[in-house]
């Protein structure tokens, strides 16, 4: 069973993030760049399933020269073995064309399954698994929650609102998953001393044979014209209890469409 | 260890105690306990033996990396780290350093899992800062060993699946000579314990009192060699006042950052009382007695690291930074005003917490009585 789990380096969402205002593309010089948080369930998923079927975990990246941290955190959480994808033209690319570059690595490897974060907290597009399963013409199944490998299916409940569907599909075939669906491990020291030693694979857009100038910010299929950072707080409703103390804090949450 | 690599290693530490162990702080605390799932975490990444040798499992860190990892354990609740601090600490270290390699294969690996935990138990009651004193007898009986006596206040015992117990095996001697250390399984017959120990702090880590009644041990329970089982203890003792200190800098920067941000909110007269310049020069002793500690640490890591000073160095830390601790807990507490001394605030518990730093692993009075006697002896004094 051969496992790809996409993985994407983005700033901690913990943290004050910001555009670049020169190119209005992701500041990441300066962030505190993590792993995507969705993409640890994924990765936890995929050492679950190599764990119980047997298998090899391959991490795929497109990304600067700064994302083997992230490939290195995989790794050392258990993954066996990555591919990175940095190539210099690809900056500021957007979903569609990043589509293309993951599409075009993932042909040259061996893949059961695709697994990937339902979304990432930078972009939040939340499309690369619809993206990737048209390219590579693979079934996708969004938002698991619940994810088992029988034989040649894999079996998702997928999440809703209101609860889930089951669903299948035939191998091979990408999957999202959500933060519902494990709890992923930290890292082990032992994990983490292997990792430096296991295979990280560079490639270019050159070695994928994508021509350059079909991807980056000059040709993206959308750009961020304009940007503004989320209002200050305000200084918030006072109420004074004068007697109808409740009366008025639940009219309040009402106006908020809190309640 | 590569610098990268230990980069790494301090990270899933820091990021283990603050995602899962801070928001339990008060679980741990009111129950007494390190829950089951946490302890499996702890053993999942590695923490148990963390400083015990690579060829048996361990991460093998040396001092300097030792104290970093400290000041992220000591940034939460003592009792996690007292949890996996016996086998890296004590216990192992002294089978690590002074074993055979059939005690050091039969023991390492599955206490740097976690599958075993083993206690120290040197400490008696008339044996504390002066455990040469001790009356813990180990009298030989054919091949083997049949040990007696009562050790107290001793970490980890009601969990302990082994103890390094330290016992006089040669009565005509006095003093250090004539003391030797025994690996004693805490099943043998004879063993028993007392109470768990009920503490001012530190909750969730327990102590309680071991007694040994007529305890037979096989010869080769013996770790190095006859009668020189306290000069061990004492080289052993040194390693650990250095970590009890990084632990000691790890909490009061956990009272500072409560503390600042307590200050920088909390309101009286309709502004927050961190503009008040009194409160300011609590939060500023505070931080500069913390990065003199800090630097102290890390500054002695190297030496005893080099080799340089492995004794007087980690004394005058450890003496240092408990004390400067107990003044910055004291402080955290009256930065809250009333909230500081309610139960639910992190601060009022780890101001009972510190209080133990001043007292184990040395007093503060015996950290002195080595650095003076050490420099007054490395300047020709006689022994006494
Ligand atoms: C929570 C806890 C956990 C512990 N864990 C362990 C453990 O795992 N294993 C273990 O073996 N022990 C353990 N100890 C024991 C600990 O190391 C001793 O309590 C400590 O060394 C002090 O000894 P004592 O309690 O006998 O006090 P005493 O030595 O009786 O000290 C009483 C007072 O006399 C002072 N004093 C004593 N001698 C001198 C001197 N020469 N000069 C000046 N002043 C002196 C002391 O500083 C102190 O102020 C633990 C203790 C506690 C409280």
């Amino acid at each position: 069973m051969n496992i790809v789990v996409l993985v994407k380096q983005v700033p901690d969402s913990g943290t004050q993030r910001s555009l670049d205002p020169s190119d209005n593309t992701v500041a990441r010089a300066g962030a505190d760049n993590v792993v995507n948080e969705i993409d640890e369930y994924a990765i936890e998923e995929a050492l679950t399933v190599k764990e119980a079927q047997g298998g090899e975990v391959t991490v795929l990246t497109v990304g600067p020269a700064s994302a083997t941290d992230a490939i290195r955190k995989a790794l050392s959480m258990g993954a066996d073995k990555a591919v990175h994808v940095v190539d210099d033209a690809i900056h500021g690319s957007c979903a569609i064309q990043t589509s293309a570059i993951l599409a075009a690595a993932l042909q040259q490897m061996e893949y059961d399954l695709v697994l990937t974060g339902a979304t990432s907290t930078d972009g939040q597009v939340a499309v690369m698994p619809a993206l990737l399963a048209e390219r590579l013409g693979i079934p996708q199944v969004s938002g698991a929650q619940k994810l088992t490998v029988e034989g040649s299916t894999v079996k998702v409940n997928r999440q809703t609102d209101g609860g889930y569907w089951a669903l299948e599909a035939p191998l091979p075939a990408i999957v999202s998953t959500w933060d519902t669906i494990n709890e992923p491990r930290y890292p082990s020291f032992k994990g983490i001393m292997a990792a430096k030693k296991k295979p990280v694979e560079t490639k270019s857009l050159a070695d994928l044979g994508i021509d350059p100038s079909t991807v980056g910010l000059a040709s993206a299929t959308s750009s961020v014209l304009d940007f503004a950072g989320r209002p200050p707080k305000g200084e918030g409703v006072k109420v004074n209890d004068e007697g109808d103390g409740a009366q008025k804090f639940v009219e309040y949450l009402a106006s908020q469409k809190i309640v | 260890m590569d610098a990268d690599d230990f980069e790494q290693i301090r990270k899933a530490v820091r990021q283990l105690v603050r995602e899962e162990v801070i928001p339990r702080e008060e679980e741990i605390d009111l129950d007494d306990r390190i829950p089951e799932e946490l302890r499996g975490a702890i053993a999942d990444m590695g923490l148990f033996g963390y400083a015990l040798p690579e060829e048996y499992g361990g991460l093998g860190v040396n001092m300097k990396e030792d104290v970093e990892l400290a000041f992220e354990f000591g940034y939460t609740t003592p009792a996690f780290r007292s949890l996996f601090g016996t086998n890296n600490g004590i216990a192992g270290q002294v089978i690590a350093k002074f074993g055979s390699e059939e005690q050091k294969q039969r023991y390492l690996p599955r206490l740097a899992a976690g599958e075993l935990i083993g206690s120290f138990a040197l400490t008696e009651a008339e044996a504390g800062s002066d455990p040469a004193g001790l009356r813990t007898t180990a009298r030989r009986d054919g091949d083997g060993w049949v040990i007696s006596g009562s050790k107290r206040y001793i970490t980890n015992a009601p969990l302990a699946d082994l103890f390094v117990v330290f016992a006089r095996s040669d009565p005509e001697e006095r003093g250090g000579r004539g003391i030797s250390s025994f690996v004693v399984d805490a099943k043998a017959p004879g063993v028993s314990l007392g109470a768990k120990d009920k503490k001012m702090g530190q909750s969730g880590a327990w102590t309680s009192e071991v007694f040994f009644d007529e305890v037979r041990v096989p010869a080769d329970a013996l770790v190095g060699e006859e009668g020189r089982g306290y000069s061990k203890a004492l080289t052993v003792l040194s390693r650990g006042r250095l970590h009890i200190a990084a632990m000691c800098v790890g909490m009061a920067q956990r009272v500072l950052d409560e503390s600042v941000a307590y200050a920088a909110t909390a309101k009286q007269g309709g502004a927050p009382i961190g503009r008040f310049q009194l409160v300011q020069a609590l939060i500023a002793d505070m931080h500069t007695e913390l990065v003199a500690g800090r630097a102290l640490v890390r500054d002695v890591a190297a030496r005893y690291d080099s080799g340089e000073d492995t004794s007087v160095g980690p004394s005058a830390a450890k003496l240092f930074c408990s004390e400067m601790v107990g003044r910055a807990t004291d402080r955290a507490v009256q930065v809250h005003g009333g909230l500081g001394y309610l139960r639910t605030t992190p601060v009022e518990r780890f101001y009972r917490d510190a209080r133990l730093y001043r007292l184990y692993e040395g007093t503060s009075e015996v950290q002195r009585v080595i650095i003076g006697g050490g420099l007054l002896r490395a300047a020709g004094m006689p022994r006494s």
